[in-house]
Order: structure tokens, then sequence, then C-alpha cells
């Protein structure tokens, strides 16, 4: 018996071990081709472009992660996207219009950042409220608010973009194109904001009483409610953490343009979706990390990137892209087929004490 | 011609997971026409024997010979063939599907265009269905039968396919006691018919009442084999753990104290009309043990739940330490209720969390310190519960799954626990877990009373509940049919109490 330990347990941690750092693995390797195919890769240029590209899909990514890690999918990232642009636009080129006083008030860019913000946050809560009041499952309520948002988006403007965000000096709402096309400290602001965005939301998931009730509700919702959590309370926090994240996004893409268009954000939630799953968050809930989702970003990003550097026909790069996913996700069944094995191993061992 | 009295004979047979030693050598014989009936904690290795009977595993070494010829059982599918059949405890059927369908599921009849052929299935279906001797429609939607009639639809599913031999992995686990008595019935006709039996489970009086051979194992040997005529509770319960049964079930003395919950006008309806619990009113002290006991259906469950704010529709006036109670689930755990639920996979647990994060998921407010939970704290509160409740674990982080069943209820226990409660409420505490760890169970409620916990004790075993309680309510029917004293228990009283009867003490 205790040859059979020895024998078999060196080899297993090996394998579990490459398996469980893959996501890292995979980034690395990914890297270490571009670099060796492609002098531009590794320049600081192309890396600074690489991660600002990279900070749109983490930024949507994280705030996907905590819902799918309530056994959740978020449909409507894409369309808050959009709209979160054109709220922002209208509100710097027109103003919040009052036609009843028949004035245009002008606000101050952090007050229209604020504003637009609290729009993502709103269409959050419409999301949780529908899951967790309406009794509508995910899927369906968020395809109806991806359809509703963009609806409003188009409806704005009549379907025009507003242009031009660089707002009037006389308004005093200038500035808006910082957030875009700023830097800090020789980076791009973009960039903070992802660092700033992952550092707190893995503080949220990993440290927090809310982050391990969000693992326990896509774990078991039945014995996270047993427990005392409340489990609709957690979930609409999620929706609206993810409206949140969107919205932000919005925001920076709109003030890289600095122009806003409806349409902006059409197909981002499968982007957010999929940089998730690469990470290794479970579409049943309950299992993944942040850290993971930023790593999927990267794998995405760096992907992308690596392939236009090497001139590889944009529909080539679609298909592989969706091939990486779908290795992905069959790495992650076979991971947790060795987990579960392993604790099936650690229970039979127990029994046998 | 003579048959030999032994169907199939499992000789030798070892099993080596990686790491563990599952079977060592094990001898087991079914006998013809008999209920052949394995027993084991868990761990002894019992579901491993049936996996290999079965053919979803094979075994390491060691051979099956049915009929005296060797055979080999690579997959369910050729243990069927064989003539093997088992019905697991967790039912394999279809709700969605009618009971001929599910009993021909994946070997339909078809008709000369190939379509299924709805009409013979039925006839099929209802003939199997007669020799079981219950009124069940093959027409009939499965999800609209009660669980102890989806068993005989998984029985007749397996007489559909010739089963021989028909293993039962804890199939009363689920039933009222009649339909516990009409199972027992159809295995009598069963055996009658020819059909062996293999019989799994952990209530001892139900094995004695049933069974014909009696094999154990401990630790993945056979320690014992007799006939039903060697047997008794002690012989098992000795042979199981190596000690004697008396110094498992043992509720110590305590004296009365204060009351500490009182639970008055308790009503419940039930959706189709009617009530499910119907003016429930008691009283619970401090250290005390109160004993629910009842069929299923009588309102078990469902009275901890509405104590617990599960039950919306409830109504009652509760009081616990003089305050009154109300509200959702977590307001009521802050004001010192506490449950621990029948069904420990769907309610109790979280699968995908470590056991460190399962234990804390109701308390996570105590390890906070400023914005976050304070690891220091966490692994302080984890390990205290760990010594006190002895439960056996290398590393709290490791997965709760890797535990076995009396590890695990040990941490819902200890969830509970980290609450501070004052009253906590058990739901079939000890269903599904060994022996030894319902001594240990039992023991630390012994502990939790004279800490002052006031406890209520819901067990559709008797031996269980007469052996803890310091009373006994029994439901019937959602009314309260007796309080019992432990002076005035008997198994008589309280089978009679939870069938409606009232029953008058002598004075």
């Amino acid at each position: 018996m205790k040859g059979v330990a020895a024998q078999s347990r060196p080899a297993f941690n090996w394998r579990m071990l490459l398996l469980s750092f893959r996501a890292y693995i995979a980034l690395i390797v990914l890297a270490v081709i571009f670099a060796f195919l492609s002098p531009a890769f590794l320049t600081t240029g192309n890396l600074v472009i690489l991660t600002k590209q990279v900070a749109l899909n983490a930024i949507l990514g994280i705030g996907m992660t905590f819902v799918i890690l309530t056994a959740g999918i978020d449909l409507s990232v894409g369309s808050i996207v959009g709209l979160a642009g054109m709220i922002a636009g209208g509100l710097i080129n027109e103003g919040l219009v009052l036609p009843m006083f028949g004035i245009a008030i002008f606000f101050n860019i952090w007050i229209v950042m604020l504003l637009t913000l609290l729009v993502g946050v709103l269409v959050g809560a419409i999301n949780g409220i529908l899951i967790t009041r309406l009794n509508v499952t995910p899927f369906i309520a968020t395809l109806g608010t991806l359809y509703v948002a963009r609806g409003v988006a188009l409806l704005r403007s009549n379907g025009a973009t507003f242009p031009n965000l660089v707002g009037n000096p006389e308004l005093g709402n200038t500035g808006f194109p910082i957030l875009g096309t700023g830097t800090f400290l020789g980076l791009p602001i973009p960039i903070w904001i992802m660092v700033t965005f992952a550092l707190v939301a893995t503080f949220v998931a990993s440290k927090t009483p809310f982050g391990r009730q969000v693992y326990a509700v896509g774990g078991n919702e039945r014995a996270a409610e047993l427990s005392g959590i409340r489990v609709k309370r957690v979930k609409l926090l999620s929706y609206i953490i993810s409206g949140f994240c969107a919205a932000m996004v919005g925001l920076i893409i709109s003030s890289q343009l600095v122009a806003a268009h409806p349409a902006t954000g059409e197909t981002f939630e499968l982007n957010a979706i999929a940089v998730v799953v690469l990470g290794g968050t479970s579409l049943m809930g309950g299992r993944g990390t942040m850290g993971g989702t930023i790593i999927g970003a990267f794998v995405i990003g760096i992907l992308s990137n690596g392939m236009v550097l090497l001139g590889i026909s944009e529909f080539w790069q679609t298909v592989i892209k969706g091939l990486v996913i779908i290795l992905a996700v069959v790495v992650d069944q076979l991971q947790y087929r060795l987990q579960q094995r392993a604790a099936l191993q650690l229970k039979e061992g127990a029994k046998a004490l | 011609m003579s048959q030999d009295p032994i169907i199939l004979r499992a000789e030798a047979v070892t099993k080596v997971y990686p790491g563990t030693l599952a079977l060592d050598k094990v001898d087991f014989n079914i006998r013809r026409g008999k209920v052949n009936v394995l027993i084991g904690e868990n761990g002894a290795g019992k579901s491993t024997l049936m996996k290999i009977l079965s053919g979803v595993e094979e075994s390491t070494s060691g051979k099956l010979l049915l009929e005296g010829k060797e055979i080999t059982l690579k997959s369910p599918r050729d243990a069927t063939r064989q003539g093997i059949g088992i019905i697991y405890q967790e039912l394999n059927l279809f709700p969605n599907l009618s009971v001929s369908e599910n009993i021909f599921m994946g070997r339909e009849k078809l008709s000369n265009f190939g379509v299924i052929d709805h009409k013979a299935q039925e006839t099929i279906a209802q003939g199997l269905l007669k020799r079981t001797q219950q009124p069940i429609s093959p027409k009939s939607l499965v999800a609209d039968l009660r669980i102890g009639q989806q068993q005989i639809v998984e029985i007749a599913k397996a007489l559909a396919q010739n089963a021989q031999i028909l293993i039962m992995d804890e199939p009363t686990s689920a039933l009222s006691q009649h339909e516990v008595e009409s199972l027992f019935s159809i295995i009598q006709d069963l055996t009658a018919q020819g059909v062996s039996i293999v019989y799994i489970s952990h209530k001892l009086d139900e094995l004695l009442r049933i069974g014909d051979f009696f094999t154990i194992l401990r630790d993945g040997r056979l320690v014992a084999e007799a006939p039903a005529a060697e047997v008794s509770l002690e012989w098992i319960v000795e042979k199981m753990v190596g000690r004697s049964s008396d110094s498992l079930f043992h509720r110590e003395e305590h004296e009365a104290k204060e009351v500490l919950l009182e639970v008055s006008h308790l009503n419940l309806p039930r959706a189709g009309g009617g009530m499910l619990l119907d003016d429930v009113s008691f009283k619970l002290r401090a250290g005390e043990v109160l004993g629910i006991y009842g069929l299923m259906g009588s309102g078990r469950t469902e009275l901890l739940e509405s104590l617990m704010g599960l039950q919306p529709q409830a109504s009652a006036a509760i009081k616990l330490a003089g305050k009154a109670v109300s509200g959702d689930i977590k307001t009521r755990i802050r004001s010192g209720l506490a449950l621990v639920p029948e069904d420990r996979q769907r309610m109790g647990l979280v699968q995908v969390l470590s056991v460190a994060k399962n234990m804390t998921l109701s308390s996570l407010k105590r390890f906070v310190r400023g914005l976050a939970l304070s690891d220091t704290q966490e692994k302080k509160g984890v390990e205290q519960m760990i010594k006190e409740l002895s439960v056996k674990v290398a590393d709290p982080a490791q997965l709760i799954t890797s535990l076995s069943g009396g590890n695990q209820q040990k941490v819902v226990v200890a969830k509970s626990l980290l609450t501070e409660p004052k009253v906590l409420l058990l739901d079939e505490p000890t269903r599904g877990i060994d022996v030894a760890a319902k001594g240990e169970m039992f023991s630390i409620m012994n502990e939790l009373s004279k800490k002052g916990l006031g406890m209520i004790f819901v067990s559709s075993e008797l031996k269980e509940i007469m052996a803890m309680a310091d009373r006994v309510l029994v439901l019937a029917k959602g009314r309260i049919s007796a309080d019992l004293a432990r002076a005035d228990l008997s198994e008589q009283a309280l089978v009679a109490a939870s069938a409606g009867e009232t029953v008058r003490l002598a004075a």
C-alpha cells in the first residue's frame, strides 16, 4: 500500500502543477514565440499599445467574472459600452436638455463621467432585479437589456455619432480626451485604470465577505441561502459591478476616439466571456479568479497583437482565437477532473486511516 | 438437478486506488433467491465492491464467478447483460418522461417503421409493475409519483432487463414507514421468484428484519459472514466497529434548566389547501434535546424550516430567550437559531469550496478586521472547531468533498456553531453516516447540551431518538400527536402516535 502511494504521488503533482500554471505558461510561450518571430513585438511602444488594448477586455472581464462566479452571465456589457459612450458624448456636446425650461445644463467633466458610470450601474441593477426578483434566467434577462440598451444608445442621437468630444472652455467641460489618451508616470491612463480595477477586484473577491459569498452562491445557491447569505443581494451587486465596469470601458473608448458612436461595443460581451473562460473561471459558477481573467485578457491580447505583427490574415485570426478558447476550456475540464480525482483519493485515503 | 446455492461469487477481489487499498482480497457470496445483506461503515469498501459487481469499476485482482463460470465486467452494460441490476440511492429516472418510457430508456421497443411502439412498451411495463403488486400506471409521469413509487419503477426497469441479481443501495433512506413495508413485501416476492438481492443499508433494524445472509466489511476486508439465525444487533455493531454498541448511543444526565425557546401557534398552510403544520406549540429548555419524530410528510422538516424563516407562509409567535424572533434566515441566525439541514450535499455544503471556507460561511462577519477577512482570525476559528468536533482533516484548505460523510457533517455542524447559536436545529443529522460517526455526533450533542445549548433533533430512526432525546414530540399530519418525556418513551408509543393515534399515558 505504501509502495502504491510512493509511486503515483510525485508524477501526479508534477502534472497538476503544470496544469494549474498553464495560463502563465501559455502567456510566456506566446510571448517568446512572437518575440522570436517579430522583432517589433518586444519594443516598448508595441507593449504599451498591446496593454492598452488588453485593458478594455480586462476591465469588462473583471465585471463579468463576478457575474460568472455566481453562475450567471451578462450579455448586456457590449451594449452598455455603447450606451455609456453616447451618454457621455451627449452630456459633453449637448448637455442635459430640459425642454420644459428651455435650457441645457452642461456639467463638469468629472460629473459627466460619474453620471455615465451611474447609467452603467442602473442597467446592471435592472439586470439584477430582473434575475433575482422576477426570476428571469440571466441569459434571457441580459439578452433583453442587450437590445434595450443598444436601442437607447441609437435613439440618443438617431443613430448619429457625437463627434469631437473636447468640450468647450466657456462651458467648463473640457478634458474628456485625457482619460483615454493621457498618460501618468509615462503609462497611458487606461492601463492605470485596469491595474486599479484588477487590484480592487482581487481584494474584493478573495478578502471580503462579499467575495466569499459570491463563490458560495455560485457553488451551491441553496446551501448559501441556508447559511444566511442574502443570495439575491449578492447576485444583484455582481450585475451592478459588471454594469459599472462596462460603463468605464465605454468612457475609455469614447475618450480614446474623442467621439461616441452608438454601435461601439458590439460583440464585446463575447470577448469578455472569452477572457473569463480562458482565465479558468467555470461557467457553472463558484470556480475562478480575477488573476486568471487578467491573464486571459493578456493571452487574447498578445495573440491578436502578435498575429497582426506577423501579417496573418484577419480571417485566420478569428479562427485561431476560437480554437484557443475551445482548447482552454478542454484543458480546464481536464484539470477539474484531475482535481476531483485527487479529492476522491484523499477521501479514500482518509477512510483507510 | 441441484442448483448451486451461490449464484455469484466474488473471490479475493482487490481494488487499489492510487494511494489507497479499497478492497483487500474480499470474498463475497450472493446466495440464490436470498436477501444478501452487505454491512460496513462508510469507507469499509461496500460501495467499491458494489461498483465492481455492477461493472462501474474493474477490480485490480481477483475474479467474479457467475454460476461457477468466470465473468469479466468492463461496463455497467456488461453487468446488465449478465443479469446484474443495481438501484442507486439517488434514483436515475427522468421525471419528465412516463413510467414505461423510463423502463425502456435506451432499449426502446420499436415498431416496423422504426418508431417507438408505446403500446407494446406499456403492455410489458404493466406486466412488470404487476409483479411488484403496485397500482402504478405505465402512462403516468415519473414526476407525479412518490419517491417510494419511483423506486418501484427502478425495480421494474431492472426486471425488464432480466435482472437475476438486484443490488439495492440504501433503498429505504427516502421512504416513509409505509413505503418501507411495501418495499419489503416486493423484496419477498422477488426472492420467491428466484431473484437474488444484495441489500446495503445503514439501518440496522431493517437489515435484521429483511436479511437472510449477512456479510460485514471493515477497512476493505471481510470480517464476518453469517446466516440470519446467528446474527444479532450487538453482533453486527461489534463486528462493524470492533466494540459494543452501548457506548455509542448514550444520552448523559443533565438537570432541567430555564425555558429557552417558546413556539406558539405555528401554522403553515399547504399549497393545495389544508395545513402542513396545524397549531404547533412547544417549549424547549436550555440544555435539552427535544426529539421530533414523525413519518415522511408529517411536517418534521417544515417545522424546522418555519423556525428558520424559510417558509414564508408560516405564522407563529416565536420567543428565544425572552425576545421575539422573526424575519429572514439571516436575522434569525443572528438572534441565535441555527439549522443543520437534512440534505448535506444539496443544502449543507458548497462543494467547490474548502473545508475552512465552508465552515465560516455563516459567520464571516466575525472574522472581518477593518475591510477584509482576517486569515489569522479565520484560521483560529476553524482550528478551534476542528479540535472541538474532532474533524478528521489533514489541512483545512482541502476541498470539502475530500472528507468522509461523517466528517462533512461535522463541518456543517461547525458552520452552525460558529454563529454562536442558543438553539441548534438538527434535521436528520445522522443520515448516511456510519455507526462510529453517529456515535461521535451524539457525543457532540451531549457536550453542547452541557454548555446549555437547546437542541431540536429530528430523526426518523426510532433507536436514535429514544437514545438521545430528553423529550419527544411526535408529529402526525402536521399536528403534535404526543409529547412524551424520556421515562415514557417506548417504540410502540412513538409508532402509534406517528400514525396519528393520540397516545394516552397511564396516569
